[in-house]
């Protein structure tokens, strides 16, 4: 298998190390299964001129990690609508700290109500997308935040 | 008279309205529903010409059921208020039955934690901050005995949303009401055990499709014989509307699994009218309020077709398309919370127009969290409006004959069919999960929907038009992280106390019959009986079965 990092060597060269689109892995963490809005999402941003890789539904933390990673991504967005995004979210960014990997910019969305957001932020997730936000914001924030 | 109103039609489109139309446009080019359906501006006894009044309508209680499956309908009483409820653990949740009864909720409907639901222990690595989250959670039987505890099981009708596991939760309901003194044969409810929409929208799946068809045509079998008022399936269009599609999608798309069920039963030796009766339906209520309401009578009148004609069902009562609603949770904002409250009560009255059996009405704090007591009492409160205030309970199907929901009804069901050919040719609705495509045209359909916000062609009120600077809500309900060790401890107390050979002995029996062709729910019965976790008894069949693994 050719590395990621190879690849995306490739891509930049090809691209004259300025062009690159960004890479993003769209992730579903912990047993909930609905994924109307990850998969809205991924469409959006590839829409947007991005590369987008969906997990699919039911990983965990590391399964997440180790994805963002090997496929070498600048973005991971973290989608979970059962509650358990206090626990989860947190320790995807741990693992890519462990991994060196801190650089990869994460986000979330999905039912997180306000007063956890603060507590989020704080582990490290760079922003929280609420019920009604719009992907055009999403694609905005990512391409002001992520150096291509 | 089709010749004179066709006539006076013209007539009035080139005078009267065209002196209008000339003048101020219309506010859009087209109209469409959610389906893509063309509206046009006024519907007149042209558009019904073909139809004819005693097949495609009929009489409520008759075949084919467009107008109601019963004779009386909301006359003879109101619908089952039913309100989906669930959180932390079996007793916090005993509280909220009970609370939800004493302010007259007429039935129970189960939410479970997705560690239930996908057949994990809470003490599983992978349920860590899930317990008790969506719904309660429950390990063993002795979580089952809390959450009905002091709720005469003779008394009450009980829903479960329940698939992957749903036998084990079934055998579980059935040995508390043996423990209250309550016979299997008295019991009524339904268990979701709808495997073949887990696939494509919401998730809670565990085996491939073929192994889980044998757990469905299992329980049909076993309730016939043992459970013979429980309905052994709420087959569920909800979730497939709630992943985006539109609503013929949702109807197509359901009938179609439907059919899959009905072929599975069969072709496991089950006479079509012996189980047939037993399937109930689950529907979504939307925003678009007609098409809702033509979409509830379509389905009715599709499957009492696809019964008779393409299943051979001799029993009027097989063909009857019995379904609950429960209001679109996707529907519900974030923004302005109490816009949700109307909503809801637009999707709700589209339901009970529709001619639904039981409803769950959302509450107004669902975009946020589950539900806090005070919201999920004003959306029962909802429903109670209707049906002792309104007056539309007083008669059936009012809006039967009126020529826009007729007509729709017409338009709902066609289209349906189309979709439902197209499956067949596929091979069928599990040939269609499999290859991607149902997953694809909900996916899609989600797509142009969130497009459709965007690029502001549809309009939702206070999100993409009509916002306001506002705080978060307060107050909405917070599972405490305590409820996880709580549970685990709860897990640990009861595996200490029971006889482990006895567990050994019949998670043996279970997987020798899973090996085998033998009835599976006997063998589960006799392992919640001594206190087998729900967690052993999927991991039992887990081995045998293997799992399925999204493509």
């Amino acid at each position: 298998m050719v590395s990621s990092e190879f690849r995306r060597d490739c891509s930049e060269l090809l691209l004259g190390g300025v062009m690159r689109k960004i890479r993003v892995l769209i992730a579903k963490p912990g047993l909930d299964g609905h994924d109307r809005g990850a998969k809205v999402i991924s469409r959006a941003l590839r829409d947007a001129g991005m590369e987008v890789i969906y997990t699919g539904i039911r990983q965990t933390p590391e399964q997440i990690s180790n994805a963002a990673i090997q496929e070498g991504v600048d973005v991971v967005g973290l989608s979970c609508l059962s509650g358990a995004h206090n626990t989860l979210f947190p320790k995807v960014v741990q693992l890519l700290k462990e991994k060196a990997a801190e650089d990869i910019l994460v986000l979330g969305g999905g039912i997180v109500p306000a007063d956890d957001i603060p507590g989020l932020k704080r582990s490290g997730i760079r922003e929280i997308f609420q019920p009604g936000a719009s992907t055009e914001e999403i694609i905005k924030y990512i391409q002001e935040n992520v150096k291509v | 008279m089709a010749k004179k109103i066709r006539e006076e039609f013209e007539r009035w489109e080139k005078t009267t309205l065209q002196k209008v139309i000339s003048k101020a446009k219309e506010r859009e080019p087209s109209f469409k529903t959610t389906s893509d359906i063309e509206i046009e501006r006024l519907y007149t006894p042209i558009d019904l010409v073909s139809m004819n009044y005693c097949d495609d309508l009929g009489f409520p209680g008759e075949f084919p059921f467009t107008r109601g499956v019963q004779p009386t309908m909301y006359r003879g009483r109101f619908w089952t208020m039913r309100q989906y409820a669930g959180f932390a653990t079996a007793e916090e949740t005993n509280r909220r039955y009970k609370y939800l009864l004493d302010h007259g909720q007429t039935g129970l409907s189960v939410a479970f934690d997705l560690a239930t639901q996908i057949g994990y222990d809470s003490d599983h690595p992978l349920t860590e901050g899930e317990v008790g989250k969506v719904g309660v959670a429950i390990d063993t039987l002795k979580d089952m005995e809390i959450l009905f505890e002091g709720i005469p099981l003779d008394k009450v009708s009980t829903s479960m949303t329940i698939n992957a596991t749903a036998a084990i939760l079934l055998a579980m309901y059935i040995a508390v009401a043996e423990k209250q003194g309550v016979k299997a044969d008295v019991l009524q409810g339904t268990i979701q055990n709808d495997i073949l929409k887990e696939y494509p929208a919401r998730g809670t799946y565990i085996f491939p499709p073929l192994e889980s068809m044998r757990i469905i045509t299992d329980i049909f079998a076993f309730c016939k014989d043992y459970v013979p008022r429980w309905n052994t399936i709420s087959i569920s269009g909800y979730h497939i509307r709630e992943a985006g599609s539109s609503a013929v999608q949702e109807v197509a798309f359901t009938l179609a699994n439907g059919i899959a069920y009905v072929e599975a039963a069969m072709k496991a030796g089950l006479d079509i009218d012996s189980f047939s009766s037993r399937l109930s339906f689950f529907f979504n209520s939307h925003n678009n309020f007609i098409e809702e309401i033509a979409k509830f009578r379509s389905a009715r009148r599709l499957w009492a077709r696809i019964m008779k004609g393409r299943f051979k069902a001799k029993k009027d009562e097989s063909c009857m398309l019995r379904f609950h609603t429960q209001t679109a949770g996707s529907t519900l904002t974030a923004q302005q919370p109490d816009n949700n409250v109307v909503r809801v009560a637009f999707q709700a009255l589209a339901a009970l127009l529709g001619g639904t059996q039981s409803l769950h009405t959302n509450s107004r704090d669902e975009a946020y969290a589950l539900p806090s007591e005070d919201s999920v009492r004003l959306a029962l409160r909802t429903q109670q409006l209707v049906a002792y205030e309104s007056g539309v309970a007083d008669m059936i199907d009012p809006l039967g004959g009126a020529y826009a929901v007729e007509t729709l009804t017409n338009e709902i069901e066609g289209k349906a069919l189309e979709y439902i050919a197209k499956i067949d040719a596929m091979g069928g609705a599990i040939k269609a999960i499999e290859s991607g495509y149902i997953q694809q045209e909900i996916a899609e359909s989600a797509y142009q929907y969130q497009k459709e916000i965007e690029s502001k062609k549809r309009i939702i009120v206070g999100v993409n038009q009509f916002q306001v600077e506002e705080e978060p809500l307060k107050d909405i309900l917070r599972i405490r992280p305590e409820v996880e060790q709580y549970q685990k401890g709860k897990l640990a107390r009861v595996k200490n106390e029971r006889d482990h050979g006895k567990v050994k002995e019949t998670l043996a029996t279970l997987k020798k019959a899973a090996q085998g062709a033998e009835n599976l729910v006997p063998p589960i019965l006799e392992a919640v009986r001594v206190y087998a976790t729900l967690g052993e008894i999927s991991d039992t069949l887990r081995e045998v079965f293997g799992e399925y693994k999204e493509r």
